[in-house]
């Protein structure tokens, strides 16, 4: 069992859903999140005044799968969430230990 | 599944609505085709019938004749009921004109509560748009208490309205042998000799004048200003400074009379307020920003500024339409007369230059920074509707165009001006856009008046004419109003904040202004989802604090 985070441009969640759930992950969790990488922030302007914005907005998509199912993961979200260009985003796998479905016990690959 | 449990559950309602609809249309189609039928039956029987049935005037060419004049003999009317009738009809046009355009400039306060509140951020909001939302409530108040009779207790005869002679009371000093009105005596609380009604529509329309300027500072002076000064502040600019100087322009007083006394023209003309308006809360704005100093983090060490951008730029667009459409009120209702037919050049000049303020301000900051700034192009309009104000009577159409054009420009100089040189913090540009573009309105006048109009305007007879058409005196009166302005607006306004501040404090303590000043100054959020307590924005989670019902609606489900 990995938790997969994946770390993405808004306007890619669409895809990446798509992407996920067409290949039958059947949950994930997303969050709105900040921050930067190499990208770095950018510059906008208000009233003839540039400011910098150090943390950009991004997507967190978080997906938990059996060990088996962890490389297909990653590659479709690699491929659905690219775009070629700077401030892509990234991909974190992490062991996971536990897992329960609170509605019925269940536990381990059985509750995801 | 559901959904067809609900069509079931609702179907007897559905039938019994459509049923009723049913009934109504053919109830009316009864009605429609007996009304129709009556028309041709008419001519059939006309011995029988002595007098004919009442017939509509959908034209309305017929309606309105000699039977509408009022006169002892119906449908007879002497001709000294005649020119009664007309002389009422007269001031009846013009008041409800000038009540009409009073309730459109009313309309503004809502027009810079959303600009200004627009302009700031999210975790202020309660705190400014209570702020523009008061200041109506509070400058009315002083205004009847005593500012309107500061400004207009000397101001009749008011030939308009009805020639009320009761305003005749104005104070006034000797000086080179010639009188100098300095305020009106009559009108306290609109009472005694004062209650007419030629007096109360003016009353209405130079009230929302008024807190039109009482509202400009609550922009420049935002997020950082105690509520509980913001509150005595309303009284003071309603009671005493703005009736003083818009008594020296409109109320007869001394401004108004350097035509009469000393030849310049016809004394100093501000048509609808660039400078008795918009310069006045540019001023005070000014002063009060810069005894207030700038927002933490506006500028660094060094002096450099930051910009802070507003939370909600719709929110300041919508606020600048709102303010447009007031102006269709502020300029042309100030001929208080609406038989004055000048209003219609009044009106297209006030739009001509809004469009031109804008474009140009869009162009000068898309050439100098490669974007058409929005906030800029929102200040650009307003900017040329605040020029347009004093010149909207005297200047063609091109004019018109051109005065606002200017404005838009200068308005951009302005703000930087303001931020960059003088260091002072207006966060929505008011200095700029009400005082700078004010003085730019009243000037303007003085150059391109173009003699068209204003026989008789201030007691001096023939037309206003500018420097370009051949009265260079007009323009030196047009430079001595700015300059009174600048001098007693600011002078008694910053004395007024430093004391204030000195002895009260006007300025919130830093950790309110950085948590921001809406649950420490009013006690409640303006957005209480997006910056209240967790408890607030996760509808369902236990605690202490009960929810509020109105953002607590649990989720439908389906």
């Amino acid at each position: 069992m990995k938790k997969i985070e994946a770390i993405i441009k808004p306007f890619k969640l669409d895809d990446v859903k798509e992407a996920l759930t067409g290949a039958g992950i059947i949950g994930m969790t997303v969050s709105e999140v900040r921050g930067f990488g190499r990208q770095k922030g950018h510059t906008e302007m208000y009233r003839g005044g540039e400011y910098t914005v150090d943390f950009l907005p991004k997507m967190k998509v978080e997906v938990v799968v059996s060990d088996g199912l962890v490389d297909k993961v990653v590659a479709l979200i690699t491929v659905a969430a690219k775009t070629g260009s700077i401030g892509d985003g990234k991909v974190f796998v992490e062991p996971l230990e536990e897992a329960v479905r609170i509605r019925t016990g269940e536990r381990g690959d059985n509750a995801v | 599944m559901a959904e067809l449990e609900s069509i079931k559950r609702t179907l007897p309602w559905r039938i019994i609505a459509a049923l009723v609809v049913a009934c109504l249309l053919a109830v009316g189609g009864w009605v429609f085709a007996q009304d129709k039928a009556a028309a041709p039956a008419a001519p059939a029987a006309p011995a029988a019938a002595p007098a004919p049935p009442p017939k509509p005037d959908p034209g309305g060419i017929a309606t309105g004749g000699i039977a509408d004049v009022t006169a002892k003999e119906a449908g007879k009317p002497t001709l000294a009921e005649i020119a009664d009738f007309a002389g009422h009809n007269r001031v009846s046009i013009n008041l409800m004109w000038t009540l009409l355009t009073g309730f459109l400039v009313m309309f503004m306060q809502a027009g810079f509560a959303l600009a200004e509140t627009g302009f700031t951020r999210a975790k202020n909001v309660a705190h400014t748009m209570m702020m523009n939302f008061m200041v109506y409530a509070i400058g009315m108040t002083g205004y009847w208490i005593m500012g309107f009779a500061l400004q207009m207790g000397g101001a009749s005869p008011l030939a308009t309205l009805g020639g009320t002679g009761v305003l005749d009371g104005e104070f006034t000093i000797s000086l080179f042998g010639k009188d100098f009105g300095l305020w009106g005596t009559k009108g306290f609380f609109l009472a005694g000799s004062t209650y007419d009604v030629g007096v109360f529509a003016l009353f209405l329309f130079q009230m929302v004048f008024m807190d039109t300027a009482a509202t400009i500072p609550t922009g420049a002076m935002a997020e950082r200003w105690k509520f509980s000064s913001f509150v005595t502040y309303g009284f003071f600019i309603s009671m005493i400074t703005y009736p003083l100087f818009a008594n020296w322009v409109w109320g007869g007083g001394w401004l108004s009379q350097l035509g009469k006394n000393f030849g310049l023209g016809h004394g100093y003309v501000d048509f609808a307020g660039s400078s008795v308006v918009h310069m006045v809360g540019g001023v005070t704005a000014l002063a009060g920003a810069m005894v207030l100093g700038p927002r933490i983090g506006k500028f660094n060490k060094d002096g450099s500024p930051n910009p802070i951008p507003g939370h909600n730029l719709p929110m300041a667009a919508l606020g600048c339409f709102i303010l447009a459409f007031g102006w269709f009120g502020f300029n042309p209702g100030s001929t208080l007369a609406g038989g004055d037919l000048r209003i219609a050049v009044i009106a297209v000049n006030t739009m001509l230059a809004s469009a031109s303020g804008a474009i140009f301000a869009m162009f000068y900051m898309w050439a100098k920074y490669g974007k058409p700034d929005p906030s800029m192009m929102i200040n650009g309009m307003l900017a040329g509707l605040v020029a347009i104000t004093a010149p909207c009577a005297f200047v063609s159409s091109f004019w018109a165009f051109v005065i606002g054009a200017f404005a838009g420009v200068l308005v951009c100089w302005s703000v930087f001006f303001i931020e960059r040189t003088m260091k002072v913090d207006d966060p929505v540009g008011a200095i700029s856009v009400h005082g700078t573009c004010g003085a730019w309105g009243v000037l303007s006048l003085g150059i391109f008046a173009d003699g068209t109009y204003g026989d008789g305007f201030n007691g001096v007879p023939s037309t206003v004419k500018g420097l370009l058409y051949g009265d260079p005196s007009q323009l030196v009166a047009q430079i001595i109003g700015p300059i009174v302005n600048l001098c007693f607006i600011f002078g008694a306004s910053w004395a007024f904040f430093k004391i204030y501040d000195v002895v009260f404090s006007m300025r919130v303590s830093p950790e309110v202004e950085l948590e921001g000043l809406d649950v420490p100054e009013m006690g409640a959020h303006g957005y209480p989802e997006v910056h209240g307590p967790a408890t607030l924005v996760h509808a369902m989670g236990t605690s202490a604090v009960k929810p509020p019902t109105m953002s607590m609606a649990p989720e439908r489900s389906r």
